[in-house]
């Protein structure tokens, strides 16, 4: 890394998986902190990522990320569709999340009753 | 006050980003946390990761920053307030062939997180401030010093910090600069005290975590003797931001004398457990009803607790108040590092006052008198009044004993030890004066003043004789029991059994 150049090649190879702006891609992220992790969201992301896998979903990027900060619905995974306000599901299990790679991710219908305004 | 509204589900949200919990918040230490993968240096790149860095070495002088910082209004977050760019002015202009630059990662306050959620989830946004500040003061090795009960935060900082030093971020000649700054974890046993700069400092050194007396402050005479930088995490966390950003943009957040935005880890008896970020001036009435969405079962919100052992409480009274930290230290609490714990009716706040100093006991270092003996003492009085045995002149003592451990003691963590229960006495007298004149815990906490009973709703079903491990119950089937206090240990499982709200307890 020599120059402000040299970072911006990697901002720029870089920015459309972390943040799609248009296409098919979508990024799901799982909320992998202390207290995503103590709530059960390893398994999550594990059945996320072999769900996709089994399904050869291309242009989808699972990965995990810090804290979502609402502890109280951990484990939490949300969905970044392109140009959509991105979808929180909560109180994920690896069975939930299997349905929302089905149903959101292959299908793009949103799973209402696992999401935020449906929790409770 | 009145009770908050129940909360009602919408099945129409179906993002984070609309919900009440997410509508006042702004997220500037946290930008990046819950959006990247913390373990990848692209993905900070990506959200203008390290090009403040790049600017500030190849296009401004350390001069520069340091003003930019002192323009933002940046305080520090670990507490107390101070300027942080006075205390970067102090380091860079202390004169000496060494420097450093250390982090505090020492998060003791019960029921905190904020620090290890930064570090978990953004740990790139610490490493990047830490070599600006590297460059701005003169210091070309920094320490960053965290529990060792934060496994994960560890992990992502040492991955974060490999990581930049393969991209060139860390080491000798960073943006072919000729600036060299080198970044180590120092791990902490999880003393509370380390958490206070000068022990923190000690404990680096590999001594025993003991704080010594100011001044000379660490930016004069700080690590191993040589002048220190120390900041909070989510005080680094801000300076990326305000470099990228321009100090115009942080200094338009917040309150004329307290700049920027505050995270606080939510606890206690409120709906919304979590991690949120506001602008501080925000009113305590925004984050417990709408943010945290009151507290749950529709019961009545009594005191919020802020500083952990060394803050105090809001009571319902000051809801309104801004939170902000002359606010807050003009009614007898303190903004603190970002522990919010919501009290409700059930709550004793005796009981919470005996809980905290219970806390300072166990983590007083022992080194000063009025520290290891006072808070002893004092606990030993709040024992004796939430038993049932205090008096008035055990509460007049209280206070003497609080004066003179504030007064007296070597570093913060004993000067604010009596804070929890100065700020009770103030805003709680009455239940100070219930548990000692009337004997009685208002809230019905306190186990030495409970008398467990039971009233004519009694219906003689016997389930309470069943769960009643001492046998202390009796009475014939359909009719009424009765409850031995003799032999009653206040368990409270008949209480729980009971389905006719026949026990009664006060």
């Amino acid at each position: 890394m020599k120059s402000i150049e040299d970072l911006k090649k990697i901002r720029e190879a870089t920015l459309e998986a972390v943040c799609p702006r248009e296409g098919n891609a979508v990024r799901v992220v799982v909320g992998m902190a202390t207290c995503g992790i103590a709530a059960g969201a390893r398994p999550v992301l594990a059945a996320c990522e072999d769900e996709v896998g089994k399904r050869g979903l291309s242009n989808v990027t699972v990965t995990q990320t810090g804290c979502i900060g609402v502890c109280r619905l951990e484990p939490i995974v949300e969905v970044y569709v392109p140009g959509e306000e991105k979808v929180t599901y909560v109180k994920m299990t690896e069975e939930k999340a299997r349905r929302v790679v089905g149903e959101h991710i292959a299908g793009r219908r949103i799973v209402t009753e696992l999401t935020i305004g449906a929790a409770e | 006050m009145e009770p908050v509204k129940p909360h009602t589900h919408d099945e129409t949200v179906t993002s984070l980003n609309n919900t009440d919990f997410y509508k006042h918040q702004l997220r500037v230490a946290l930008r990046n946390c819950g959006v990247i993968n913390p373990e990848s240096i692209d993905e900070y790149i990506a959200f203008d990761g390290y090009s403040a860095l790049a600017r500030a070495l190849t296009e401004q002088t350390p001069a520069e920053i340091v003003e930019i910082v002192l323009k933002s209004g940046l305080r520090g977050r670990g507490g107390a307030g101070f300027p942080t760019g006075r205390k970067w002015q102090f380091a860079a202009d202390a004169q000496n062939d060494v420097k450093y630059v250390a982090c505090n990662a020492d998060e003791g306050d019960p029921g905190a997180f904020m620090d290890r959620s930064v570090l978990e989830g953004d740990p790139h946004s610490v490493i990047e401030a830490m070599v600006i500040a590297g460059y701005a003061v003169g210091a070309h090795q920094g320490y960053i010093y965290v529990r060792a009960e934060y496994p994960i935060a560890v992990e992502r900082l040492n991955i974060a910090i490999r990581q930049a030093k393969e991209y060139g971020f860390l080491g000798d000649n960073i943006f072919g600069t000729g600036f060299a700054f080198d970044l180590e974890i120092r791990l902490g046993a999880g003393a509370f005290v380390c958490g206070e700069e000068t022990a923190l400092i000690t404990s680096i050194e590999g001594n025993r975590g003991e704080p010594r007396p100011r001044p000379p402050f660490p930016a004069v005479k700080g690590l191993f003797g040589k002048p220190t930088l120390l900041n909070n995490v989510e005080t680094y966390a801000n300076i990326p931001w305000i470099l990228q950003n321009g100090w115009e943009k942080f200094a338009a957040i917040g309150t004329e004398k307290s700049k920027g935005t505050k995270i606080f880890a939510l606890g206690g008896k409120i709906r919304n457990t979590g991690l949120v970020e506001v602008p501080i001036g925000t009113t305590l009435r925004t984050v417990v009803e709408e943010v945290g969405g009151g507290c749950p079962g529709g019961k009545k919100f009594k005191a919020a607790q802020t500083g952990g052992p060394s803050g105090g409480c809001i009571p319902a009274a000051h809801i309104d108040i801004p939170i902000d930290y002359e606010s807050l230290s003009s009614i007898g609490s303190m903004m603190g590092s970002g522990g919010l714990i919501i009290m409700d009716e059930d709550n004793c706040m005796v009981d919470i006052a005996r809980y905290f100093l219970d806390f300072t006991v166990d983590e007083s270092c022992g080194k000063c008198t009025p520290c290891r003996i006072g808070t002893k003492r004092l606990c030993q009085l709040l024992d004796k009044i939430t038993g049932g045995s205090g008096t008035m002149e055990d509460v007049e003592l209280l206070e003497e004993l609080c004066a003179h451990i504030s007064n007296n003691s070597l570093c913060a963590l004993g000067q604010t030890a009596p804070n929890p229960v100065l700020s009770t006495l103030r805003y709680f007298r009455d239940e100070y004066e219930a548990h000692v004149i009337d004997k009685k815990c208002p809230a019905g906490v306190c186990k030495g003043l409970l008398q467990y009973g039971i009233n004519d709703k009694c219906t003689g079903c016997t389930a309470c004789v069943r769960v009643c491990p001492t046998g202390a119950i009796s009475g014939k089937v359909k009719e009424k029991h009765v409850i031995d206090p003799a032999k009653c240990i206040k368990c409270n499982a008949c209480m729980e059994k009971c389905r006719f709200n026949a026990i009664v307890k006060g």
